[in-house]
This record gives structure tokens, C-alpha cells and sequence, in this order.
């Protein structure tokens, strides 16, 4: 399957192509460019996806295949850093995902971007972050990972700030690309440190399940745990980073000043599911030598996931919601990688993780590509300058509808099945995992519909003129991504990925399937109820709760925590005074010594005053005094 | 004759033809050959010693000649390279090469400019291709003592206080060498005639550790405040700020290696014992140097500021690294004073565009400014993004190597530094981004700017060379860190 | 009365000593030139002497004495030169006022 190589190798000379020929090329031909070389990109990933699943199983899994594998940079003996493409199940499967999302959302560009100025950026830009993002998932060994890793995170920071005059777009980007930085400089030393213990970067030997590999570090502890703990547990952080967990989750709402198909792309579907995809890459690290850890993701994931949705309840600015919405989803992954075991039925959290990946992906890049249908149609975020749309936006109100109901977890959409299955391993783990994950599940059908209801009913506010449904380049998408959404649900999943490699048969629970799904019923009834006619419920609620409902709106003054942070503390209370010690205290402590020594010279200049009478009278008693001294 | 010579030949004859040149377009063609020379000297030489050493020649030094000076003394004019000197030497030549485009529209006195800067270049190449003591101290003044006038005569703003202020401290700096190489000499062999050469005293190891223990502070400290150490550091923020663009590239590009350079081949190839014994007081300083020239840089407002303590946050690192006294750190520093070299040389070299349009260096007084120069932006993006490590470009596989490398030390004082070093990564980031945000993101901030044009050919060849380089050493380093590694095999056998 | 060396001695010492004040203390160029004359023939008195005295069968005192007188015309010649020449200048010859090359 050497082919695979081009999935790479394309994106990379795009980016080439586009970003040195960019403005001789005509903006419409540029996308074109970029759009023809991702559809040959999906279609090979298609057909390694179908070629690597056709693969007859070895012992009952799917054996990697590493079709490529070359020495980039040597440190040690032991330590290279190889670039190479691994393919296995959850890479092949981010294959799929990315580039199915990355060419809807190339094609939905051209009409979404067009007349934008630096078209032909734009599309130099996505055609990078595709290129690193596809490179990350196939990483064969973790500092290849970092390396995309990285790149990713530049091609989201350029992105981010495409319009790159808006004081906003720039300070989120930097936002995000500072906070992430922050996160990866945890990843770097965890990958110090569990490679300095087992001798190697790559995932083959890290994850075979050997345990000798681990002998090195035996013993060493640091603070009550392991140092292989405390490895796992700073690259999980580097993942939180990416995967915008709590406390890291800031630059996620921010990053939305981007162009809203880059949202779609890096923002939901794919960039920001890197963490979850580091987590199930190194899973079985995690759980033989690290299970602490995993206890750890879990707790993070559910903070996250509940903080985010009781956030996204409150958010007036429909790109926020939906923000929110991923990083609480993205905790649901996180939550059911926590749970998993290895073995058996265990290993259903692993699965469902992954498949909720899948099917997240698909629905939330069509709700982003929705929302920015909607923005396109009435150049506004804010919810209030919307409602009753459905009559003007008649596709992007079904589809939209259809990735609601996904998310809310109704059957048969996707949603469902992956977020059942995720329910039920949080009950296999703990009650009270079940518990919470449910009662959030309940509140993401409550702020969805609360936000379709907000779009496409209630009243209608002014308009300046009336809203048009967008051109056909994007409400192709749309299209095409609400049939997968219908049908992806129906995929068996546990064939191609589990945790262990062996066939999981999947069972739906039927307890917690009924359960969950009559619990987002009635949370969408509540929705209706309060939203989609105008009501006075909510603001009365909001007066009465008013305390939470404004700590809700300011994200529970996370944001102004950092800024106090890095403004008062880093700026004034560090970088400051050391400046000013470098000025005034080592700067000036060397021109004191200049001047010193000019005023010991001006001080003794005296003595040369060119005066011969007075060197006479100095030699005169100099010699008296010398003829004094020898006779005594 | 050595090849190796030419380095110090060619600078040389391009002085003399510039001394003979009656106009600008005579002056042009006698710097832009004498430059493009060098270039392929020392491109040509890269090749020359990858060659050599697939051949299997496992000598310590390549290409080495010796001639007698003075004989009373035993002082040689000997020359040598491995493939840290190679490296090295690529180095400058590339910064040279740039620099002399970078300083094509020089306004006033052009020739006596590149005589001064010609001379500046021999002494950087003679002293790169040194293996003698007396020699390599000869052409390190050579170096330094023409940076007072180029930045007296040439530079701008406080001008003859910031090289007065550079020349005294880097003298001071080599008052303290002269003494540690006077030291080294006479205890170089014992009883019998000292020597000046650095492989008969490496491999004499005649030097008792008692005595090291003197003469490897005042030879780290003499080379390392070229090196930008804490806490002699200060004259490279006010020196780069005054220097006119080129001199700024070839001051930060190269002499600064020459500190790092200095460090490793004098100090600790020639007393290994003592580098191991001291190293921790030095870790503590170049650890400090990291962190406090990343957290000085996030608050200056002088473009020109921000560079020269990311320098010091940078050449700072390059010393840890050294410090490591392992292989993998030690081809870390090197390779990071190779792009160190390079980006800081495309800082320079942008700024001073920069500066040359809008006559500002004061980043609140600019803004907007890639609408309107859009190649200088991305060229000065692409520096940032070398800065602060990105994959693909050069400072990522130096950065990486240094902390790997450092972190092959298992006790917890050196971790502990390394992971101080490695916080410097996300500062890095902070400062960088804050330029490139006000800078060249955001509205224009003064309506004057908008008549400004972007590069001009020459300009853009300058940048285009440079980024080439950074890009070519960050998509292809194994041969650069097998070169530097192979290298460093005696030095290791005599530290363990 | 028969004339002890010393009270030659004595005399060429009051010379020597009066030079040495005048040199110190005077101001005016011309009477610094005079007590540098005063030095010098005090030593040459000496010459005189001592050879008179101790030993009267050799002439190298005499010579010297010679030697010198010529020597301090000369330069007293030159001292003069260059003294009207500053008075020309700066129409003034006292010490104090000749700093114009210390600098």
C-alpha cells in the first residue's frame, strides 16, 4: 500500500503550489486546485481504508502495516526520530474521517469564501492543516506525532487569524496557539521522560503490551507515583491542550473568529480530537502501566463535558454554542477512554469512544457548516438577530435538524448509538459516571434544540434583506454530510475498531438505550416548550438565578483567571521587574564600573598636571624623602 | 598551500580589490564576488569533508596544515577542520554572503564599510579554522575590534555608547581568555616545550586538575560573554540595537558562535575534568540566561531589543547544551548555533528592511504592516515560526536535540534545569507572537505607511538565501547532526 | 687667609639651593630660566672646584665645565627663542598661563 504516501505527499504540494504561485493564480482556479488534489486524497484514503479492512485478520486483528518508514534525526543509540506511516484500525478510520470532513469542507469553501480576499491563503492553509493532520494520525512514533502535532497547531493559529486585520481573529489566534503551546511543552517533557525509561519513540514497541520496556523506570517515583505515571499523565496533557479539556479548554471558544469552515474542520471534526486520538493511541500504555492516569482522564473528561454543556446553555452566539457543544462531546470521549478496559467486553468505552469520534465528527462539522450557511444567509452570530429561518433556509434547516437530533442521542441518527454505548460503559465503571455523563447528555439535547429553536422559530427579527439559501457548493455538503449522519449509526463498528484488535460484537443496552433516550425526549419537549414560541420561562429564570446564569455567560470567569495570570502575574509581576533588573541592576552595575573607573582617572589626573615646577618639587622631596629613608 | 586558507585568503583579496575601486559599481562586484566565493568555498568544502569521511578517514582533524611562525614561542599557524569547524564555517559564509546583499544601498562611506566588514570576516574564518591556540586568540581580536567602528561610525541611535560598551566588555571578556590560554600553555606538556596546539594538549592531558580548576572559569567566562552568559549579557541588546543591519546579522549570526564555539573547543576539550566538575555553576547561569532573556523579550518595545534577548534566551541555550557534556546535547548546541545563526540573521536582516521604510523600530508605532509588505511579513512569520521551533524549520531539530540530550542526565539537578529550559519554549512563543500580532497583524497604525513598497530584489535574494537554509537544515538535519556527532566521538571518550 | 674648598662648597650650595626655590616658585619664565642658570653654574663651580682641589694634575673638571657652560648658553639660547616667541603669542611669559598644549 505504498500509495498511502500520496495522501501525504498531495496536501504538502498543494500547500506548495498555493502558497508560492498563490496570487498569480486566479482565486476561483486556486480553490479548484486544492479541491481536486483532497478528492484524489479521499479517494486513495477510501481505497486504503477498503484495502487495509480487506486484509484477512492474523490471530484475529488487523495487523499494522507501515508502508513507510525512514530515519529523519538521530539523538541516541536507541532514540530516532522516524517519519513513517503506520496504518492500523483507529488510523485508518481518522484517514476517512479527516479527509471526508476536509473535502466538504474544501468544497463548501469556494462558495462560503468566495470574494473573500486571500482566497488562494485560505486554501493554502487548509491544504497544510490537512497535510499535518493526516500526518499525525498516521505518526508512527510519538515524536512524529509531535512534530504534526505542532504543525498542527500552526495551521490552526494561521487559520484562527485569516483575517488576520480583526484585533479579535488576531488575539484568539494567539490565544490559542499560546495556550496549546503551554499543553504541548507538558507533552515534550512526558515524552522525555517515557523515553528515556523505555529506550524508544515508537508506538509499535510502546503499545505491543510487553512490560519489559518498563523495567527501566521500575522504582523510580516522583511525588507517590510512578515516573511512568507521571510520563502518561503530562502527554495526556499536551492532548488536553489540543483537545481543549478543562482548564485548557479557553482558546476553543475564542478560536470561532475564524472563518466558520475552519471551525467545521480543525474546531469540531478533526484538530481538536487529536487528544482523544493520542489517548486510544497509547491506550494500552495507559491502562498496563498507568491505570492512575486513566482514572484521571476520566474525572478530567466528565469536568470538562459538564462544565461546557451548563456553558453552551446560556451562549447567545451560535458558533459558541456549538463550541461548548464539541468540547462537552469531546469530554464524552475522553470520559469513555477513561472507563475502558482492555479485554472483552470491557473494552466497550475504547470503542464507543472511537466510534463517537466517527459519528461526532460527521454531525458537528454538518452543524458548523450549518451555522455558517445560517451566518452567510444573515451576517450575524448572535441568536437574537435570528429566529424563524426555516422558511428561507429550507436545507440547512433539515440538515440541521438532522445533526440535532444526532447529538441529542435519538435514534436511528448516528448519535445514538455511539453515545449509548458510551453511557453504558460509564455505568459499567461507576453508577455515578453513568449518572452525570446522563444528566449531560440531557442538557446537550436541551442547548441544541434550544439553539434550533433560537435559528429557525420564535420570532423573526428584522432583516435587512431577506436571507437566501446559501449557493450549491454548500448545501452539497450539507447533504451529504446528514445522510452520513443518518446512516453512519448503522456501521458496525466494533468490527473494525476495538480496543484489543478482536471483533466487539456490539449489544445495545437496552436499559440505558431506553433510559437515555427518553431522557433527551423530555429535555427536548422542555426545549420546545421554552423556545420555541416566545416565552417568558426563560428570562424569568434567568432573573431569578441571576447570579449563575451571568457566572454561566462569562464562563465561570475562567477566561479572567488566565488573563489575570498571564497579564498580571507573567507580564507585570515577572517580565517587568526583569527587565528592569537587566536595565537597572546588571546593565547599570557595568556602568557603574565604566564609571568608576573614569572617575578614579579624573581623580588622579592631578598628579599629571604638566606643571615642571611642580614635578621638580616632587622630585626634589621624593629624593630628600628616598635619601631620608636610606640613611635612618 | 591549504585550501583551508582561503578563507583568510579570500576576504583578503576582496579587501584589496576594494581598496583599488574607484566607485559603487566597482565596490558591488568586488563584495559580491569576494562573498559568493566564500559561499562556495565553503559549500564546496561541506562536500569536500562529507567525502573525506564516507572515504573513511577517521582523523580528528580534516585538511590540517602547520607552519612554523615563531619558533621560540612554538607558536604554528595551523589550521584544521572537523564538522563542528565545518559547520561553523558554512555558517558564516552564508551570513557573510547575506549580509553583504543585506548592505547593498549602504548610504555613505561604503567601501571603508566593507573593509571593516571584510576584515570582521577574517577574523570569524580564521578563527574557525584555527587548531592553534595562539592563532585562534589572534583572529578573535581580529573579529571584535572592528565591530567598535562599524557600529560607531554606521550605526544609528546611541551609537558610539553602545560600541563603546561592546568593545569594552567583550576585551574584558578576552582579558580573561588571555590569561586561561596563557595558563593552558604553559602547563600544556609538563616539563617539556609548551604548545599550542589544541590536539597535542588534548591528547597530552598534562594539565593537573588543580590548576583546571583555575583556568576553566576564566576561559568559559572570557568566551561565554561573547555567548551572551548571564550576567554579562548586556551589551548585546544596546551593540545589536546601535548596529547598522548587517553588522547586526554577522554580530548575532556569527560572532556570537564564536563565544559557543570558543566554549566548547578551548574550555572543555581541553579540560575536561574541570568542565565536569564545574559545570553545575555554569548550568545555573546559562539556565537563567534561558528563561531571563525569553521573559525580557516579552516586554520590549524596540524590535531590535526583542531579537537581541531572544538572542540571549537562544546562545543561551547553545551554552546549557554544551554544558550537558553529552553527545547528543553537544550536537544539540551545535546545530542550535547553526540556526540560531541563521534565523536571527533573517531578524536582523527583516527589521532592518523594516526599519528602512518606516524608519521605526518601536512596535507600537507600527501595525498592518503585511497588507502592505506582504513578502517581508511572511518572511519575518517564517522567522517567528523558526524562533519559537516549529517542525520543518531549523530551530525545532536543534531544540529537540539539546533536550533530549539534556535530559539523558538522570540526576535531579540537571533535569530540573533542563525542564526550566524547556518552559523558555512557550515564552518563546509568547514574545514572538506579540510582535507578530502588532506588527504585521491588525489595522495600520500610521497612514504613512501605506505608501511603502514591498522587498526589493536584492532584499528578497538576501531573505530567500536564508530562508532556504533554515528550511534545508529543518527538513533534512540527519546529515548536519551525524557531521556534528561524529565529531565529537574523542571529546566524549576523554570526558567518560 | 688661605681658601678652604668648602667655602666654595658653601657658595656653589646657596647657588644650587636658591636655583632650585627660583625654579619652584617663580612664575615668570625668564626668572625660572634664571634659576636653571643658577643650578648649573653651581655645579660647574663644583667641577672647577674639586678638580683644583683633589686633583690638581688632571684637567677633565676644567673641560666639563667648559662643556657645560657651552651647553647651557646654547640651550638658554633656545629657552630665549622659544620664550619670545610665546610672548609674541600670547603676550604674556607667566607659567600659569601656558596651558594651551596640556590638553
Amino acid at each position: 500500500m505504498e500509495y498511502t504516501t500520496l495522501i501525504l505527499i498531495l496536501p504538502l504540494l498543494t500547500f506548495l503550489v498555493l502558497g508560492l504561485l498563490g496570487t498569480k493564480l486566479k482565486p476561483f482556479t486556486a480553490g479548484c486546485i486544492g479541491t481536486l488534489s483532497l478528492a484524489v486524497v479521499v479517494l486513495l484514503a477510501y481505497s486504503t481504508a477498503w484495502q487495509y479492512f480487506s486484509i484477512p485478520r492474523v490471530d484475529g486483528v488487523h495487523a499494522p502495516v507501515i508502508p513507510l518508514n525512514f530515519e529523519w534525526l538521530r539523538f541516541t543509540q536507541y532514540l530516532h526520530i522516524d517519519l513513517g506511516i503506520l496504518l492500523d484500525p483507529i488510523s485508518v478510520m481518522m484517514l476517512v474521517v479527516i479527509t471526508t470532513v476536509s473535502f466538504m469542507v474544501h468544497v463548501y469553501s469556494l462558495g462560503y469564501m468566495h470574494g473573500e480576499r486571500g482566497f488562494q491563503r485560505y486554501y493554502a492553509f487548509l491544504s497544510l492543516f490537512t497535510f499535518s493532520m493526516l500526518g499525525l494520525v498516521v505518526a508512527t512514533n510519538i515524536f512524529q506525532m509531535y512534530i504534526f502535532w505542532e504543525l498542527v497547531g500552526v495551521s490552526s493559529y494561521l487559520l484562527i487569524g485569516f483575517y488576520y486585520t480583526k484585533p479579535e481573529a488576531v488575539a484568539a489566534s494567539k490565544k490559542a496557539f499560546i495556550v496549546t503551546r503551554f499543553a504541548d511543552l507538558g507533552f515534550l517533557i512526558g515524552i522525555l521522560l517515557l523515553s528515556y525509561y523505555t529506550k524508544t519513540f515508537s508506538f509499535e514497541i510502546l503499545t505491543s503490551g510487553d512490560a519489559s520496556i518498563f523495567t527501566g523506570a521500575a522504582g523510580t517515583t516522583f511525588m507517590g507515583c510512578s515516573v511512568i505515571s507521571w510520563a502518561m499523565a503530562l502527554i495526556f496533557m499536551g492532548g488536553a491542550g489540543k483537545s481543549a479539556m478543562f482548564p485548557l479548554h479557553i482558546w476553543l471558544p475564542d478560536a470561532m473568529e475564524g472563518p466558520t469552515p475552519v471551525s467545521a474542520l480543525i474546531h469540531a471534526a478533526t484538530m481538536v480530537v487529536a487528544g482523544v486520538f493520542l489517548v486510544a493511541r497509547l491506550f494500552p500504555v495507559y491502562y498496563l502501566e498507568a491505570p492512575d492516569v486513566l482514572v484521571l482522564i476520566a474525572v478530567v473528561g466528565a469536568v470538562t463535558s459538564l462544565y461546557a454543556a451548563v456553558v453552551a446553555c446560556v451562549q447567545t452566539d451560535i458558533k459558541r454554542v456549538l463550541a461548548f457543544s464539541t468540547i462537552s462531546q469531546i469530554g464524552f470521549m475522553m470520559v469513555a477512554l477513561g472507563v475502558s478496559g482492555m479485554d472483552g467486553h470491557a473494552g466497550l468505552g475504547y470503542m464507543a469512544s472511537m466510534f463517537h469520534l466517527f459519528t461526532h465528527a460527521m454531525f458537528k462539522a454538518l452543524l458548523f457548516l450549518g451555522a455558517g450557511a445560517i451566518i452567510h444567509a444573515v451576517h450575524s452570530n448572535e441568536m437574537s438577530h435570528m429566529g424563524g429561518l426555516r422558511k428561507y433556509l429550507p436545507v440547512t434547516h433539515i440538515t440541521f435538524l438532522v445533526a440535532c437530533l444526532a447529538i441529542s442521542g435519538i435514534p436511528p441518527f448516528s448519535g445514538f448509538f455511539s453515545k449509548d454505548e458510551i453511557l453504558a460503559a460509564a455505568f459499567m465503571f461507576s453508577p455515578v459516571m453513568g449518572v452525570v455523563m446522563s444528566f449531560i447528555a440531557a442538557l446537550t439535547a436541551f442547548y441544541m434544540f434550544r439553539l434550533y429553536y433560537n435559528i429557525f422559530w420564535g420570532k423573526e427579527s428584522a432583516h435587512e434583506h431577506t436571507p437566501h439559501e446559501a449557493p450549491k457548493f454548500m448545501t452539497l455538503p450539507l447533504v451529504f454530510l446528514a445522510v452520513v449522519t443518518l446512516f453512519a449509526g448503522f456501521i458496525p463498528f466494533g468490527k473494525f475498531v476495538s480496543s484489543n484488535g478482536q471483533e466487539y460484537i456490539i449489544h445495545l443496552d437496552w436499559s440505558v438505550a431506553i433510559t437515555s433516550v427518553i431522557v433527551a425526549c423530555i429535555s427536548i419537549a422542555l426545549a420546545t416548550y421554552f423556545y420555541r414560541k416566545a416565552n417568558p420561562i426563560p428570562d424569568r429564570l434567568a432573573t431569578t438565578f441571576s447570579g449563575l446564569h451571568r457566572a454561566a455567560y462569562r464562563r465561570f470567569y475562567i477566561d479572567e483567571v488566565y488573563l489575570f495570570i498571564t497579564k498580571r502575574i507573567i507580564f507585570n509581576c515577572i517580565s517587568r521587574p526583569i527587565a528592569w533588573f537587566d536595565r537597572h541592576v546588571i546593565d547599570a552595575s557595568l556602568n557603574g564600573l565604566a564609571s568608576m573607573s573614569q572617575w578614579v582617572s579624573y581623580n588622579i589626573r592631578g598628579l599629571q598636571s604638566g606643571q615642571v615646577q611642580q614635578y621638580a618639587y616632587v622630585i626634589l622631596f621624593g629624593t630628600i624623602l628616598i635619601l631620608i629613608l636610606v640613611l635612618i | 598551500m591549504n585550501f583551508l586558507s582561503l578563507f583568510v585568503l579570500i576576504p583578503i583579496l576582496s579587501m584589496c580589490g576594494l581598496f583599488f575601486s574607484k566607485n559603487l559599481q566597482q565596490i558591488r562586484v568586488a563584495v559580491a564576488t569576494g562573498a559568493s566565493l566564500l559561499l562556495v568555498l565553503a559549500v564546496g568544502l561541506v562536500f569536500a569533508y562529507l567525502g573525506e569521511r564516507g572515504a573513511g578517514n577517521t582523523a580528528e582533524m580534516l585538511f590540517t596544515a602547520d607552519t612554523m611562525w615563531y619558533a621560540p614561542l612554538n607558536i604554528h599557524y595551523s589550521v584544521g577542520v572537523d564538522g563542528i569547524s565545518v559547520a561553523m564555517l558554512l555558517l558564516s559564509a552564508i551570513i557573510v554572503f547575506t549580509g553583504t546583499f543585506a548592505s547593498w544601498k549602504m548610504e555613505f562611506l561604503q567601501k571603508e564599510y566593507f573593509l571593516w566588514f571584510y576584515l570582521l570576516s577574517i577574523g570569524v574564518f580564521g578563527f574557525f579554522i584555527s587548531i592553534d591556540l595562539f592563532t585562534m586568540f589572534m583572529f578573535y581580536e581580529v573579529a571584535l575590534i572592528p565591530m567598535y567602528l562599524l557600529i560607531g561610525v554606521w550605526g544609528s541611535g546611541k551609537k558610539e555608547y553602545a560600541a563603546m560598551k561592546l568593545t569594552l566588555m567583550l576585551m574584558g571578556g578576552s582579558a580573561f581568555l588571555l590569561v586561561g590560554i596563557l595558563g593552558i600553555y604553559f602547563n600544556s606538556a609538563g616539563t617539556g616545550m609548551p604548545s599550542m596546539n589544541l590536539l597535542e594538549i588534548a591528547h597530552s592531558h598534562a594539565m593537573p586538575l588543580a590548576l583546571q580548576r583555575w583556568f576553566f572559569p576564566l576561559v568559559f567566562i572570557g568566551f561565554g560573554v561573547l555567548g551572551a552568559l548571564f550576567p554579562f549579557h548586556t551589551w548585546s541588546p544596546d551593540g545589536h540595537a546601535s548596529a547598522p543591519t548587517a553588522v547586526s546579522m554577522l554580530h548575532a549570526g556569527v560572532l556570537m558562535k564564536l563565544g559557543g564555539y570558543g566554549c566548547f573547543r578551548v574550555a572543555i576539550y581541553l579540560m575536561p575534568e574541570a568542565a565536569k566538575e564545574l559545570s553545575w555553576i555554569f548550568i545555573i547561569l546559562t539556565g537563567i540566561s534561558v528563561v531571563y532573556g525569553a521573559y525580557s523579550a516579552i516586554v520590549q518595545t524596540d524590535l531590535k531589543y526583542i531579537n537581541a534577548y531572544s538572542s540571549v534566551s537562544h546562545c543561551g541555550l547553545v551554552l546549557f547544551a554544551i554544558l550537558m557534556l553529552n553527545q547528543t546535547a553537544m550536537t544539540g548546541a551545535v546545530m542550535q548555533m547553526l540556526s540560531h545563526g541563521l534565523m536571527t540573521a533573517l531578524f536582523f536582516a527583516l527589521i532592518g528592511m523594516i526599519y528602512g521604510r518606516t524608519h521605526t523600530r518601536d512596535i507600537r508605532e507600527m501595525g498592518g504592516l503585511m497588507r502592505i509588505m506582504p513578502f517581508l511579513g511572511v518572511c519575518y512569520v517564517i522567522a517567528g515560526l523558526a524562533s519559537l521551533g516549529l517542525p520543518g524549520l531549523s530551530g525545532f531539530v536543534a531544540e529537540m536535540t539539546v533536550f533530549v540530550g539534556a535530559f539523558q542526565n538522570t540526576d535531579t539537578f540537571h533535569r530540573v534545569f533542563t525542564i526550566i529550559a524547556c518552559t523558555s519554549i512557550v515564552i518563546t512563543a509568547v514574545y514572538i507572537l506579540r510582535v507578530v500580532g502588532k506588527l504585521l497583524y491588525g489595522k495600520v497604525v500610521n497612514d504613512h505607511h501605506l505608501a511603502l513598497t514591498d522587498a526589493v530584489w536584492y532584499e528578497r535574494f538576501s531573505t530567500i538565501v536564508l530562508i532556504l537554509a533554515i528550511t534545508g537544515i529543518g527538513l533534512a538535519p540527519l546529515w548536519l547532526s551525524d557531521m556534528i556527532s561524529g565529531s565529537l566521538q574523542s571529546l566524549i571518550s576523554m570526558l567518560h | 687667609m688661605e681658601l678652604h674648598m668648602e667655602y666654595y662648597l658653601v657658595i656653589s650650595t646657596i647657588m644650587l639651593f636658591a636655583g632650585i626655590y627660583g625654579f619652584i616658585t617663580r612664575r615668570n619664565l625668564l626668572a625660572v630660566l634664571i634659576s636653571i642658570e643658577l643650578i648649573l653654574n653651581s655645579v660647574d663651580i663644583n667641577f672647577a672646584v674639586f678638580n683644583r682641589y683633589l686633583f690638581p694634575e688632571q684637567m677633565e673638571g676644567f673641560f666639563f665645565t667648559l662643556f657645560a657652560i657651552g651647553v647651557s648658553a646654547c640651550e638658554t639660547a633656545v629657552a630665549i627663542a622659544i620664550i619670545i616667541n610665546i610672548y609674541r603669542n600670547i603676550r604674556n611669559i607667566q607659567v600659569k598661563n601656558l596651558s594651551e598644549m596640556k590638553h
